[in-house]
């Protein structure tokens, strides 16, 4: 009897060993995949980068030399411009829903609908915006591309504005009306001020975000194989190049989309572990 | 309290000063705006996609899903290959993503020294940073050759002869096609999965896991018995989550996937899902019907991901709930 008993204990001992066993090469297996993924971009990279990423042009099918200039430029434009439009609209957007719509349906309403547009499709996006501005328009361009960025760029910060808004606490708004501050004044002096570290959190994370979108470029800015800062104009951009170039069967192409994909990665990591660490600090206090 | 503060009308909160009354007025109007400008948007990228398709839709009618022929040059166009495509390759990478996801989650939680959590958590979740085309020209470039040369041949020769199963893994080792795309998009989704699973299992009340424990129950009874069913909601959320990221992603899937209007049984053979048929075919869609027809196909992906998202969202909030948020 007593030593069915050992035998069923260890049996069970052994399964629990087996299947946590089987957890850590889980976890091995996710960071396997990370570090290869990251290690291959480095490798292809760091091979390929030279100054004239940032001084030349794309240049044609086939031929040596050139760079990334003219689609660094029209990201950088493109992500501007999304950050313009998206910021005040996103962080006011929080505002709402952490300061103005507490406990009300249309508050949870646009909360949900927020929760899906952060991880719809972003191609879906592209679609939209080609509907909304290059059909009317009658021609790719850089702002549509912007605009669409914008659209994911939203909910990103309105996400993040409402969640720091919302662990400013109570007392603070309680203690500032009760001076007989009017409530705008009081969400722009004293709750923006408080949660500032977390908003520009929100906004740094959504740049990081929409610098390596891809998708819902292809058909709204589209590319341009010149320089171009005419936004009216279709615009080259370093997703749309590295889509272009890697799927290209030339091995200067292949290079500089290596290139633009190395220093895409770099930034948008950085940019995220940094402003992440920032948040998890906000967070921890 | 914070009821309180909400249902409290600006007028009685400021003393009757007609600056301050004005400004509020002003502020409240501008941040609904703001608000409300969030929930056009899904509306109007609904209803844009309703009218950009509906000349496909009014064309081929109900065949439209189920037919098979994608010809643009004769402008026929059905959308069940990409469909297909689109469910088979997110099929895949919820079978591989999944049990890996939870695997993280329990040792993160559950296994690893305390030391090393954060660090590991971190790593993971930095996944989820990658740009997906990063994960595309990865697929294309250096998974996709190690599929064909050390993967599909090993999956050919043992699963292959095995009667059904084997027809799935049957034809040459090309290095990309389904079977890689569910496992690149595997790899996408689990840091959004674990991310999920980590949270709710960490909330679970250490009491239950203590009774547990002091009724003799190995590390991982309290997790298949505990932790698991006490967090069932918010982990089929999680699940639905990433569910919801793998069948829209585009890039990826564009890389890998081969992207050829081809039905196979095999996993082994090349296909396209609608995401990479967007991203490939839509800046060059010539004529009205072939655009409509894309946009069509964008609409359906649309509404099916609405659908799982909203699900995922739905019993993410209940766990929250249940929390007593």
């Amino acid at each position: 009897m007593a030593s069915s008993s050992t035998s069923l204990y260890r049996r069970r001992q052994l399964g629990s060993l087996i299947a946590l066993t089987l957890c850590g090469i889980a976890t091995a297996l996710g960071l396997v995949f990370l570090i290869w993924i990251i290690w291959t971009t480095l490798l292809h990279g760091l091979a390929a980068l030279s100054p004239a990423l940032i001084t030349e042009m794309t240049p044609p099918p086939g031929e040596d030399g050139g760079g990334l200039a003219n689609a660094f430029m029209g990201s950088l434009l493109m992500v501007f411009l999304a950050v313009v439009i998206g910021t005040p609209i996103g962080v006011l957007a929080g505002t709402f829903l952490s300061e103005f719509s507490r406990g009300k349906k249309l508050g949870e309403t646009i909360r949900f609908v927020n929760d899906i547009l952060l991880s719809a499709p972003s191609i879906i996006i592209g679609l939209f915006v080609y509907e909304l501005i290059v059909r009317p328009t009658g021609r790719f361009s850089g702002f549509a591309g912007g605009i669409a960025l914008a659209f994911i760029f939203v909910p990103v910060v309105v996400r993040t504005t409402d969640e720091m808004l919302r662990l400013v606490p109570d007392v603070m708004r309680e203690a500032a009306l009760s001076l007989g501050i009017p409530r705008w004044k009081v969400t722009v002096n004293v709750l923006y001020r408080s949660a500032s570290t977390g908003i520009l959190t929100g906004i740094l994370l959504a740049i990081a975000r929409i610098s390596g979108e891809t998708a819902p470029l292809l058909f709204t800015a589209l590319n341009n194989q010149y320089w171009s800062l005419d936004m009216t104009q279709p615009m080259a951009n370093i997703p749309v190049v590295i889509f272009q170039f890697a799927m290209s069967p030339y091995e200067q192409w292949q290079n500089l989309a290596w290139a633009g994909a190395f220093v895409m990665t770099a930034f948008v990591l950085i940019l995220s572990v940094v402003s992440r660490s920032f948040l998890n600090r906000k967070g921890g206090k | 309290m914070s009821e309180a503060l909400a249902t409290m009308p600006a007028a009685t909160s400021t003393p009757p000063r007609r600056t301050g009354i004005l400004g509020d007025r002003i502020f409240f109007w501008i941040v609904t705006a703001c608000g409300l400008i969030v929930l056009a948007a899904l509306l109007a990228a609904a209803a844009s996609m309703l009218w950009g398709g509906l000349s496909a839709f009014r064309t081929f009618g109900f065949g439209f899903i189920t037919g098979t022929e994608w010809d643009p040059v004769a402008g026929h166009f059905a959308g069940l290959v990409p469909i297909y495509g689109t469910l088979v390759t997110s099929a895949l990478a919820m079978i591989i993503g999944v049990p890996v996801s939870l695997g993280i989650a329990v040792f993160i939680t559950e296994v690893a020294p305390r030391a090393i959590r954060g660090p590991v958590g971190g790593a993971i979740e930095l996944l989820a940073g990658i740009p997906s085309i990063i994960y595309g020209m990865w697929g294309l470039f250096t998974f996709a050759p190690f599929m064909s040369d050390y993967v599909q041949p090993i999956l050919i020769d043992w699963l292959g002869p095995i009667p059904l199963i084997g027809a799935l893994f049957s034809g040459a080792p090309l290095g990309i096609g389904m079977l890689t795309s569910g496992i690149v998009l595997a790899v996408m989704i689990i840091p959004f999965i674990s991310s999920v699973m980590r949270d709710v299992f960490l909330v679970v009340p250490p009491q239950l896991k203590e009774s547990a424990y002091a009724l003799g129950s190995t590390k991982w009874e309290v997790v298949r018995d505990i932790v698991i069913p006490h967090t069932r909601t918010a982990v089929v959320g999680g699940i639905f989550l990433g569910l919801g990221r793998a069948l829209g992603e585009t890039m990826a899937v564009t890389f890998v996937l081969g992207n050829t209007h081809n039905i196979a049984i095999s996993l082994m053979e090349p296909g396209t899902s609608i995401a990479a048929t967007l991203a490939n075919e839509f800046a060059e869609a010539s004529d009205d019907l072939y655009r409509s027809s894309l946009t069509a196909l964008g609409l359906i992906l649309f509404v099916v991901t609405f659908i799982v998202l909203a699900a995922a969202k739905v019993m993410l909030v209940r766990m929250a709930r249940q929390r007593g948020e």
